[in-house]
């Protein structure tokens, strides 16, 4: 089982190669939107990418509470302890 | 089936087809987001970051489905160096000719002067690269010599100015190839398939009789649900265009040109990442300055390459449309 930071760390790769963004500025208390400037369009793309990266299921419908990274961390981590 | 002594005569063994000529009409009124961002209280730079959108074309009042059509085929023939009297067959995929029957096909067919057997298909976004398909199977099957092909739209009419989803989008325009016989092989297997599942993603708001009916009757529009058509067309589409290649027997390494439908120029950045394209493949970004013009996207994007030198005669082209149905078909073309 990946640890939490494992997580972040390539979340923050997927998310470097959508947006551009720094991996390190990738961080558990940044907002998607707020603090990284990740639209929806460019958050669609980061969960498609994670998805396939973690072999987890993230329905739109959940992607709307992942503000932050750290929300998507721990929802990649439920996911794949669920499964 | 048991053979009996009546046999039916045959067309000839399969021959080859390719694209002979291309042509394009685009609609003449340029409109600048700030025609349109007042309705939708929306911003230029809203606009192009999310879709690379920076002025799309309409059509005028003159500029009707027929009329587009027929000027962009006439353009196509004479690239192909064919006479209108040599097509037997016209294929118009469009979803804005607005009257359900003749077909707008065999009024475009008779406007060049031609009694080829002519009929529209409708598959949405999809339309162009349908046609191409059943252009190329009708040639090599020698069920037809010539067939053109127009992917045509006007949008303007069916599209509701005060949608922030969809205004921004949409717009005019027309597109054709004929397709003929060749000595090789022109345009490749075609990948293509529904996901009638997600039926409602875009669509037509309402039926025409609840239009009737309604005490305010008011067009029926066009619909969409942004997000989830994007995963769909960005990620689904990006593999089936893998599988298109593969099918073709190629890989990227050997494709010249990418022409993906003109629907969201983030959708063909998403696709051209996700399908890792080498940096030498010229990718059609024809949205920027002509909107999202559906049937009519795939072909004005190919020809306008063309015409910019960017896409030359003999390259492989690798075409993919997909949109309302959800509908999709793809195959690579030797660019004319």
């Amino acid at each position: 089982m990946a640890t939490t930071e494992e997580i972040r760390s390539e979340l923050a790769e997927i998310v470097n190669e959508v947006t551009g963004i720094p991996v390190d500025d990738v961080q558990l208390d940044k907002s998607f939107t707020d603090d990284l400037d990740v639209d929806s369009l460019s958050m669609v793309e980061v969960v498609v990418a994670a998805e396939e990266k973690f072999s987890v299921r993230i329905p739109d419908d959940a992607v709307k509470d992942l503000k932050t990274v750290g929300d998507a961390v721990s929802y990649i981590e439920k996911a794949q302890a669920a499964a | 089936m048991t053979a009996d002594a009546r046999e039916l005569g045959q067309t000839e063994t399969l021959r080859h087809s390719a694209v002979l000529g291309l042509g394009h009409h685009r609609a003449s009124r340029v409109v600048p987001n700030s025609e349109i961002v007042d309705a939708i209280d929306s911003s230029d730079e809203w606009i192009q970051q999310r879709s690379g959108i920076i002025e799309r074309r309409w059509a005028t009042p003159e500029e009707t489905v027929q009329m587009m059509s027929v000027s962009a085929a006439r353009e196509a023939l004479e690239d192909a160096g064919i006479q209108p009297g040599q097509l037997d067959c016209v294929i118009v995929a469009t979803v804005s000719h607005l009257m359900q029957t003749p077909s707008v096909a065999t009024a475009v067919a008779h406007e060049l002067g031609s009694t080829a057997a002519a009929f529209d298909i409708s598959a949405a976004c999809a339309g162009f690269c349908h046609g191409i398909a059943l252009a190329s199977d009708l040639v090599r099957a020698g069920s037809a010599t010539h067939v053109l092909v127009v992917g045509v739209e006007r949008l303007s009419d069916i599209t509701d100015p005060t949608d922030r989803g969809t205004a921004f989008i949409f717009a005019d325009g027309a597109g054709a190839a004929v397709v003929g016989p060749s000595d090789v092989a022109g345009i490749g297997p075609v990948v293509w398939g529904s996901d009638g599942e997600q039926y409602d993603l875009i669509r037509q708001r309402e039926d025409w009789r609840d239009v009737v009916a309604s005490p305010s009757p008011r067009m029926p529009h066009l619909v969409m649900q942004g997000r989830e058509v994007f995963r769909w067309a960005a990620f689904t589409m990006a593999k089936i265009a893998d599988e298109t290649l593969a099918r073709t027997g190629i890989t990227t390494e050997d494709l010249d040109v990418f022409v993906p439908h003109q629907a969201n120029m983030r959708i063909t950045d998403a696709m051209v990442r996700a399908m890792k394209l080498p940096d030498h493949v010229t990718v059609a970004r024809d949205i920027a300055h002509q909107g999202n013009a559906s049937a009519a996207s795939v072909p004005l994007a190919l020809r306008q390459l063309v015409l910019d030198g960017e896409a030359h005669s003999g390259d492989l082209a690798l075409l993919i449309a997909f949109g309302a149905g959800l509908s999709y078909a793809a195959q690579v073309i030797r660019v004319p």
